[in-house]
Order: structure tokens, then C-alpha cells, then sequence
């Protein structure tokens, strides 16, 4: 692999983990808003 | 070329791709105004999240296609820069992104919506992937007949998830959509028709000819039409819906019937077919639309 093809494979590799973070920060928004709206409704 | 050598380490937007994006934007709309439609209200948070399952079931639904399909995808012009056909991703990332996806839309459906919409959900990845995708797409003509189906779901889903339940709107809602396929799918082939033979896909223009596409456009544009209107008919919505669904079906009538009586010329740009195939997704919204509209304000 040459310098470039590795320095593109890093940043897709970063690239893919931020986007992982951000939606597995956003589930676990999306599960706490999902328990209070069912503990609101009483199930 | 970079990216040939490097199929494994896919960007996250050829994930994204994998979704067919601009397919979802119909199924949450069809499936938001069948949440919308129904008698209950949901919270809006339960909602949310049954319309973020609708929309992570079709992006899983339209990975696993891509995903049995990259041969086909590779031989047609319109779809040879997807990213397995282009080599940006390795074929087994698509598939375990695929049945991940879908596996999280039906357990978050089930989890926080009910077992009813997390069920229709299920059936309907399986009818697209399995039915339509493996079983039909490259035997039979009647592929996008019956595969139909797997895309009228969303309106059944969008409801279930508010009521728990099925009633006679939400099946009328299905019935439009799986109605409409035809015509929307075989104006897309009159003039995609070289693209599809390329591939060897039996679409009804390359197996039967123009001639009888034309007709079966125009025949089944009539129980399209009546199940149109049908809604306000069987006063399940009000005068604005029917108003509306009258017009906007007569508009598509219309375009429908010049596409049928028509027959090519050389050298022909097919600008009634390609207006037709606009429209036909237009009218979906106008539809749809109209009977939020209705529910809510009539």
C-alpha cells in the first residue's frame, strides 16, 4: 500500500467512526426520550 | 485507480448510498401521513421513531438489493456507480450492514412502537428482499406487479404504529400504492427499456414489447383511479380529499392515456413517458397529502 492509499484509507476509516459516534450518541437520546415518553403514558 | 484497489475500507457515504436515500424520501412520506391519517395520536417521540424505523427498514431493504443485485448494477448506466458495482465497498460489508439494519428497524419498531407495526415491517423487508428481489425480479415480467407490495407497506406501517391496528383506510392506502406501481414502474421501462435488456432483466417492454406495455399502463391506471377516490367514496374522508384525488387522477388519467395510445418514433425522446413517470411520484404526494389535509382540517 502506498503512503496515499493508506493516508485514505485512515481518513475514511476516521470518517466512519465519527458518523458511528454521532449515531450511537443519538440512540441513546433517542432510548432515554422513548422510556420517558412510555413511562408518561403509563406502560 | 485508488478506490478499486481499496474495496473493504468503504466511506460512510457509500453506506448512506446503499439506502437509496431518494426511494426512502416516498416511503416515510407515505408512511408519516398513514401515522397521520389514523384516528389515535401517537406521542410525538413514539412517532418519530416509528417513522426512523420505516426509513431504517427501506435503507436495509434497498442494501440487500443492491447487495444481490451488484451484476445487475454494473451492466446499467443508471445504476453502475453504486458502490459495489463501482468497487468502493466489499460485497459481505454490504450484506452484514443490510441485515444489521434491518434487524435493528424491526427490534426498535417492536421495542418501542408495537408488535403489530414491528411485524408489517418485517413482512415487508422479507417481501422486498426475498419476493421481489431474489425470487421475482430476473424471472418474470410480472415483477414489479407483485413486488409492488413491498413498497405499499409504509401507509399499513405509519398507522399501525399509531392504532396498534389495521382497518379499511390504511388497506385502501395499500391498495393505491400497489396499484400505481405498474404504470409508474413500465413508464420508467419504455424509455430505461435498453438499459434493462442490457441486464438481462425481464422488464414487460424487453419481454412483451411496447405495444403491450402501453395497453397494461392504460388498464391498470383504472383500478388505480377507483381506488383513488375510493376513500372519499366509502366516506372515510371528506369532499377536499375527494376533490383532490379526482383532480389529480384525471391528470394522470390523461397522461396515462397518451402514453397508451401512443407508439414510438425514431429517434423518439419519450417525453410522455418520462412526464408520466414524474408525475406518477408527484401524485403520490398530492394524494397522500390531500388525505392528511382532510383528516385534520376537513
Amino acid at each position: 500500500m502506498t503512503p496515499e492509499e493508506e493516508r485514505l484509507v485512515r481518513t475514511r476509516q476516521q470518517g466512519r467512526a465519527r458518523v458511528m459516534a454521532l449515531l450511537l450518541g443519538a440512540f441513546v437520546i433517542l432510548m432515554f426520550a422513548i422510556s420517558i415518553a412510555k413511562i408518561r403514558a403509563g406502560h | 485507480m485508488i478506490t478499486a484497489t481499496l474495496p473493504i475500507t468503504a466511506d460512510w457515504r457509500d453506506f448512506l448510498a446503499l439506502t437509496k436515500p431518494r426511494v426512502m424520501t416516498l416511503v416515510v412520506f407515505t408512511g408519516l401521513c398513514g401515522m397521520l391519517a389514523a384516528p389515535v395520536q401517537i406521542a410525538p417521540v413514539l412517532g418519530f421513531t416509528a417513522i426512523l424505523c420505516i426509513a431504517l427498514g427501506a435503507g436495509a431493504s434497498g442494501a440487500l438489493n443492491m447487495w444481490y443485485e451488484s451484476d445487475i448494477d454494473a451492466k446499467m448506466a443508471r445504476t453502475h456507480k453504486r458502490p459495489l458495482p463501482d468497487g468502493r465497498m466489499d460485497r459481505q460489508a454490504a450484506l452484514h450492514f443490510g441485515v444489521g439494519l434491518a434487524t435493528f428497524s424491526v427490534l426498535l419498531m417492536g421495542f418501542a412502537v408495537n408488535l403489530v407495526a414491528a411485524a408489517i415491517l418485517l413482512v415487508s423487508i422479507l417481501f422486498y428482499v426475498l419476493v421481489y428481489t431474489v425470487w421475482l425480479k430476473r424471472r418474470t415480467p410480472q415483477n414489479i406487479v407483485i413486488g409492488g407490495a413491498a413498497g405499499a407497506f409504509p401507509p399499513l406501517i405509519g398507522w399501525a404504529a399509531a392504532t396498534g391496528d389495521i382497518a379499511l383506510l390504511p388497506v385502501l392506502l395499500f391498495s393505491l400504492i400497489f396499484l400505481w406501481t405498474p404504470p409508474h414502474f413500465w413508464a420508467l421501462a419504455l424509455f430505461m427499456k435498453t438499459d434493462y435488456a442490457a441486464a438481462g432483466v425481464p422488464m414487460l417492454p424487453v419481454v412483451a414489447g411496447e405495444r403491450v406495455t402501453r395497453t397494461q399502463i392504460g388498464l391498470y391506471t383504472i383500478p388505480m383511479a377507483v381506488v383513488a377516490v375510493a376513500p372519499w367514496a366509502l366516506g372515510l374522508t371528506h369532499a377536499p380529499y375527494g376533490a383532490t384525488a379526482a383532480l389529480a387522477t384525471l391528470v394522470f388519467a390523461a397522461l396515462a392515456i397518451q402514453v397508451t395510445f401512443r407508439t414510438k418514433r425514431p429517434d423518439d425522446t419519450m417525453r410522455p413517458e418520462k412526464r408520466l413517470f414524474g408525475y406518477s411520484i408527484a401524485y403520490l404526494f398530492i394524494l397522500f397529502g390531500a388525505l392528511v389535509a382532510d383528516r385534520w382540517f376537513a
